[in-house]
């Protein structure tokens, strides 16, 4: 039963609900970043999420302390996107991490590929994309006034500009504008096996499909060409914790 | 209210914050990474990266001694600053060359991916450990150290270090994925940021420095990544801020000769907030200009804001110009302390710190300064214009220097 009279999603099960608390408090981490709540407000008194959202991180510990799965499941759902994962609630003199709670919340919510999370990261595919295939994650061509309006007239010289400035920078790696740096196909090839390895192509599929399909193909492709069979690289954490129980 | 032993009550009025005293009364028990990475090493599980002489000693913020390499450094630069902030690398490769260091700057590298796994979690801990250690163990095999250009690598590979030393299961997911992509496991004895190292270099760049500073009125914002997540080694020193904040950054400015101005918010996060810079741009906007630029202005009046890491940086600079529309008090520059240093010490504006990516106008305060800019721009754009034209393909250090 929730502390809050009018919380949400009481149409949803008290399994299902139960699932995903369970889920959150068999991480590894989990003792590592709960360990009470003296009520005391000082992380939500640093959070600069809770200034301008409807947002707390002390909600985090206390409901997550109390075990209280309704308003667990609301914070899942309209809440925790909203953390700025700074780490400023680390403050905490209880040594809770009101962040870290959240960081593994958001891994369970992209790993059962909750509707809510597919919404929050609707518009961050790009980078997602950009990282899993690169290895880097911001790119200068993404400076474009057309998605940067509010950044003023330099973001537009900037993209006038971009091929030729870039070539404008002393170091060698830095001449790209695709990527932050030329990283070799060797390092990148690398990466995307460590992706592989550790199931977060999965991860991808369940936000966000297309994403997952282009990154597929463009990558496999890549391994073709060094001669590297991808069969050779999956996930080999998979089943680990059925495995276990 | 106490009473005096007349009976009459005393008022106790609390000593002012400035007149506070603060020295540390020994250290409070915490681990000793470093310690608990030679164990794992001689039992077999991992290679530790030894920090390279020569090297500075530190005091961290309980008091642990830190080493601080010069050179031999492996440069893990920042996805963020090389993407669209490229005189934050360009300025830290230039002050070690002006130094003779020996450093090395890779392609087998990639991000720490960390920006994305705050922002979106669509990564896992084995993933994010193996990242960290392909990167180290690439380092390892160049022979070189790493040297963090970001905060945020910073902190999150200071995240990793802790798992990997507390969970074997984590250690063991880590060995198979690197015995498959026949790569070591190896892991550096300390997590060095960028600027740890401009820190400990801060008198020998102090020696080099051109510009007289005494005009110039900065006011510091720390990364969190840098000094809140895993805080035990970020360095603290008993002269700045009576060691109650991190030292680095504030050390440089002071070093340079300029007035460090305080304010009462110092410790709050920029709002960059990872996925937010991008997708709730209004959120960093907001807390960027209305929380931090604004009491800045308020409180120290700062001829430029210096910063330590990418996030910090673009959301301050880039944050100022849509809020000039709301008539708020807004308008300081903002670069990193490497670039300030590397202005100190005479490199190019444009050629080497790149001033021109950067949002708020900073000519006035390069007249400051004492930089010719209208010169300097000219300067750049004669090398543009030979790239340009095809004369030249990229700009070289040689040309950067002339």
């Amino acid at each position: 039963m929730s502390i809050y009279r009018d919380a949400k999603y009481a149409d949803v099960a008290p399994a299902e609900k139960l699932r995903l608390f369970n889920e959150v408090k068999a991480d590894f981490r989990w003792h590592h970043v709960l360990y009470g709540c003296y009520e005391c407000g000082i992380c939500t008194a640093s959070c600069p999420s809770a200034r301008f959202y409807d947002f707390s991180p002390r909600v985090f510990a206390q409901i997550m302390a109390r075990e209280d799965i309704d308003s667990f499941y609301e914070l899942l759902n309209d809440v925790m996107w909203s953390c700025s994962q700074c780490f400023s609630c680390t403050r905490c003199p209880r040594h809770n991490s009101p962040g870290g709670i959240i960081t593994i919340m958001r891994e369970v919510a992209v790993n059962n590929g909750l509707d809510s999370a597919k919404e929050a990261l609707k518009a961050y595919s790009r980078i997602i994309y950009k990282v899993m295939s690169t290895g880097t994650q911001v790119a200068p061509d993404m400076l474009q006034p057309d998605f940067f309006p509010d950044w003023g007239p330099d973001v537009k010289r900037v993209s006038e500009n971009l091929d030729v400035w870039r070539r404008a920078i002393p170091p060698d790696t830095l001449h790209t504008t695709e990527l932050a740096w030329d990283v070799s196909d060797k390092t990148r090839l690398q990466l995307y096996m460590i992706f592989k390895l550790t199931g977060n192509l999965e991860m991808i599929e369940n936000i966000d499909e297309g994403i997952y399909m282009i990154l597929e193909e463009v990558m496999e492709s890549l391994m073709d060409e060094k001669d590297l069979d991808i069969d050779d690289f999956e996930n080999i954490l998979e089943g680990e914790e059925e495995a276990e129980h | 209210m106490s009473h005096a032993s007349n009976g009459a009550p005393t008022v106790i009025t609390p000593p002012k914050v400035a007149e506070r005293i603060f020295k540390r009364q020994g250290n409070p028990e915490k681990e000793d990474y470093r310690e608990q990475l030679f164990e794992l090493e001689a039992k077999g599980e991992l290679e530790v990266i030894r920090v390279p002489e020569p090297y500075v000693e530190v005091e961290t913020k309980f008091g642990r001694k830190k080493k601080i390499p010069l050179e031999h450094t492996w440069h893990h630069k920042s996805c963020g600053q090389c993407g669209h902030i490229p005189g934050y690398p360009t300025s830290i490769f230039w002050l070690h060359r002006q130094f003779g260091f020996d450093y090395f700057d890779p392609k087998d590298q990639t991000s720490c991916t960390a920006w994305n796994y705050y922002a979106s979690s669509t990564s896992n801990p084995p993933a994010q450990a193996s990242i960290a250690v392909r990167n180290f163990s690439q380092a390892h095999v160049d022979g070189y150290f790493p040297f963090i250009h970001c905060g945020t690598s910073y902190g999150h590979y200071k995240e990793t270090r802790d798992q990997i030393i507390h969970f074997p299961k984590l250690r063991e997911q880590v060995r198979r994925i690197m015995d498959r992509l026949n790569m070591p496991f190896a892991f550096p004895e300390e997590i060095v940021h960028y600027s740890e190292w401009l820190h400990v270099m801060r008198d020998r760049i102090a020696e080099r420095k051109v510009l007289d500073l005494s005009n110039v009125t900065v006011s510091v914002h720390p990364a969190c990544h840098y000094h809140k997540l895993i805080p035990e080694d970020a360095i603290y020193n008993d002269d700045i801020y009576n060691g109650q904040r991190t030292s680095v950054v504030t050390g440089i400015a002071q070093a340079l000769g300029a007035k460090v101005a305080d304010y009462s918010n110092w410790h709050d996060c920029c709002g960059f907030g990872f996925s937010h810079i991008l997708v709730n741009r209004d959120f960093s906007r907001s807390f960027a200009a209305i929380r931090k630029i604004e009491r800045m202005k308020e409180e120290a009046n700062p001829d430029l804001v210096l910063a330590h890491d990418t996030g910090c940086l673009t959301t301050l600079d880039k944050s100022q110009f849509a809020t000039r529309a709301h008539n708020r008090k807004v308008g300081i520059p903002v670069m990193s302390d490497v670039q300030f240093a590397a202005l100190a010490m005479g490199a190019h504006p444009y050629k080497v710190c790149q001033l021109h990516w950067h949002g708020v106008d900073n000519k006035p305060l390069l007249e400051k300064m004492g930089i010719d800019h209208e010169k300097a721009w000219a300067e750049f754009e004669e090398q543009a214009e030979k790239i340009k034209s095809g004369e030249t393909q990229f700009m070289t250090w040689e040309e950067a220097d002339a």
